[in-house]
Formats: C-alpha cells, structure tokens, sequence
C-alpha cells in the first residue's frame, strides 16, 4: 500500500521538528547535568554542558548535516505543547551500502517510561526504511542499558555483536551490543 | 628488550609522505585491494590529493590516540602495506587497519606478520586492555590470519555491505589483553 497520508512525523503524543536555537540549549543543557543520562547516551566521558556549549554543539550538527550529508537529526516534542522531550537521529549512513546506525534518547527522568521512546523509535524507523529506504539499520548500546535492550528486542531487532569488555566504567568493564534490524524484517511487522 | 618494529618477515617504517604516496597510487589501481580494505565506493585520487592526506595522516600520527605506519619486507626491504591505529584514550581499547597492497604477498603469512607485530606494538607500548577491528566476509584470508593472531569472531553485522548486487556481512572480531598474554606465555595456542 501507498501510504503517504500517515503522518511521518506524528504519533499519538510526540512529533519530530527541528532545532529550536532559543528554546532548547536551556533544555539540553539540564539533560547534560544528568550523568546517568549521559552514560546511557554516550560513550565518551559524561560531562555537563551549559546552554552556550550546547549551542555550539548545535551549529556543529548543522554544518555536519549540510556537508557530510549523512545524518538525519530530529528533536522530540510533546505534541500537545511542542515541548522538547529528547532527541532522534539516523546518522553514519553509508548511502552505497544503504546502511546508517540509529540515536535515540529522551533526556528528562519523569519523560521516560511513558512509551515516548517507543512511539519514537517507530517513527525513527519508518523514516529511516521508508523514507530513506536503508536496507538495514544499526544500534550500539553498552550492556547495562536495560531499557534500550528492551526496546529494540520490542522492534525486532536483533543482536549481531558481542564486543566483549570495550567500556570501562565504575571500575569494571562492561560490553557494548551492536543490535540490527533489516528492511525486510521491519516491513514484515508492519 | 623486544624489537617492537621488527617481525620474522616484515618490519614497521614510518614513510616520507612522497615515497608512501607512490606506493599507494599504485595500489588504488588494484580494485580488489581497495574492496577487500575499504567499504566506501572507490574514488581514484591523484597523486598530490594522496600526497597530502599521507602528510596529514602521518602528522596525526603524531597525537596520542592516531598512529599511521608503513611496513616493508625484511629481506628485500620493498614498501607492501600500512598499518593505522585509532586509540580510544579513555575506554582503553584499539581500532586497528592493516592492508597489503602489493599482491604478490597475499596469502604467504606477511599479513599475520603484521598483525602480531601490531599486537605486540598496542599491548606492550601503548598498553590498551583490548584490540578491535571488522573486516568484510568475503576475506576469508583476513579471517583465518585475524584468528591465527588470537582474534575471536565477537559477531557480524548482516548485510552490511552491497558489493557487485550481493548483500554481504560485516565480520566484527576483538582480542583482550588476557588473551594476547596468554599466547605469548603458550606459543601452543597457534
């Protein structure tokens, strides 16, 4: 079926927009004062940033976007309000190979468990096999990212690589998961 | 103390920038090399574009977490291949590339000269906890020598990579550095 009247945008209580350079640095700027958001989103050492810092990071996205044309960056809103509630990406896409690896992450404590990441993810997806018709997309998460594992097993992905030990946290050392989803396996849940 | 620089059959240089160009426009012109080492579509670079990037790749060399190297036959002394690393400083582990352009040495153990003498080179001088690198799974050579050095086959990335209208996977390999000690004590293990 020739779906173009769905929304891609939309969910029930979410959508994707731009960046919003007045309003967001202030926001993500909290989110980076959470360290265990940052250590579920990043690999590299967590470090809170000020709203400056952000939006610096912001015009680096958007030259990236613009020259290297491989990246889709998206800020999650509340519908109802356009409330920033986190943010999605498809990025590293390799065009000849029609592969690109997924960001997903909704920055505020009381945002979470409220199936925004789900309804994200979905749109995310969707975009990503439909829009940019990727034959196949990946996800990197450290082991101790629970939710995330959750979620994309919830999607159907599957997970192709164990790469034993590659993080060093509190002391210990802990495996990051790189997780896949095809196309054709997406396409199939539909 | 060990030669960190010198293997059985090969040995590791660092290049004038123009001696090392030379070698690598001659081996782009072999498009198998290119596919089994690189997963971008193959672009055909002029000598000066090549001359500049082997300047930059080898000044990077020079920071901490990059190190870009040349290797040579020990008995006639010929340019064959390179050898790059990229550091992750603060998770302690190592990306490694290694590739042989001249193909005449294909498949008569120079490539697992190398990557021993790497190992040797990122365990004992630049003390990483763990080595990590991907290959495609149409180099079955690159796998059984990965293995030979005391790599583990950690997973694959499926469908990776579209080649000559195939779709094939993405192998993902590591070795700890428990493991490479343990090699070194057992020389059975090979």
């Amino acid at each position: 079926m020739f779906d173009i009247q769905t929304q891609l945008f939309e969910s029930q209580d979410i959508r994707f927009g731009p960046i919003d350079h007045e309003k967001d640095p202030e926001i993500e700027s909290k989110w980076t004062h959470d360290s265990e958001f940052m250590r579920l989103m990043e690999t590299g050492p967590a470090r809170p940033m000020s709203a400056a810092l952000v939006r610096k990071q912001y015009e680096k996205l958007e030259k990236q976007i613009e020259e290297e044309k491989n990246l889709y960056y998206f800020t999650i809103r509340a519908k109802a309000n356009d409330r920033l509630i986190g943010r999605a990406a498809v990025q590293w896409i390799e065009w000849a190979n029609g592969n690109g690896f997924l960001r997903l992450g909704i920055g505020a404590a009381e945002d979470r468990c409220k199936s925004y990441g789900s309804q994200a993810l979905r749109m995310l997806l969707r975009f990503a096999f439909a829009e940019l018709n990727l034959f196949r997309v990946s996800a990197i998460v450290a082991e101790y990212n629970e939710g995330a594992i959750a979620l994309l097993k919830k999607f159907g992905f599957v997970q192709e690589v164990c790469r034993r030990k590659s993080l060093e946290r509190d002391g210990r050392r802990w495996d990051l998961l790189v997780f896949g989803l095809l196309n054709d396996e997406w396409r199939n849940q539909a | 103390m060990r030669d960190l620089f010198r293997g059985e059959l090969v040995r590791i240089t660092a290049e004038e920038p123009e001696t090392y160009a030379k070698s690598e426009i001659h081996w782009h012109r072999d498009s198998e090399f290119v596919r089994l080492a690189d997963s971008d579509p193959i672009q055909l670079s002029s000598e000066k574009k090549i001359k500049e990037w082997a300047e930059k790749r080898f000044e990077k060399g020079l920071q901490p977490d990059r190190y870009s190297f040349a290797v040579r036959t020990l008995d006639e002394d010929k340019l064959i291949g390179f050898l790059g690393l990229g550091i992750n400083l603060i998770h302690s582990e190592a990306w490694v590339g290694i590739g042989i352009g001249e193909r005449e040495f294909w498949g008569k153990g120079y490539g697992t000269d190398m990557m021993k003498l790497c190992l040797q080179y990122v365990f004992t001088e630049l003390c990483v906890e763990r080595v990590s690198l991907g290959l495609h799974e149409y180099n079955p050579r690159a796998l059984r020598s990965y293995e030979k050095c005391g790599f583990r086959l950690e997973g694959r990335t499926r469908q990776d990579i579209m080649r000559e209208g195939r779709r094939t996977d993405t192998l993902w390999m590591g070795i700890l550095r428990e493991e490479w000690e343990a090699m070194q004590n057992n020389p059975m293990v090979e």
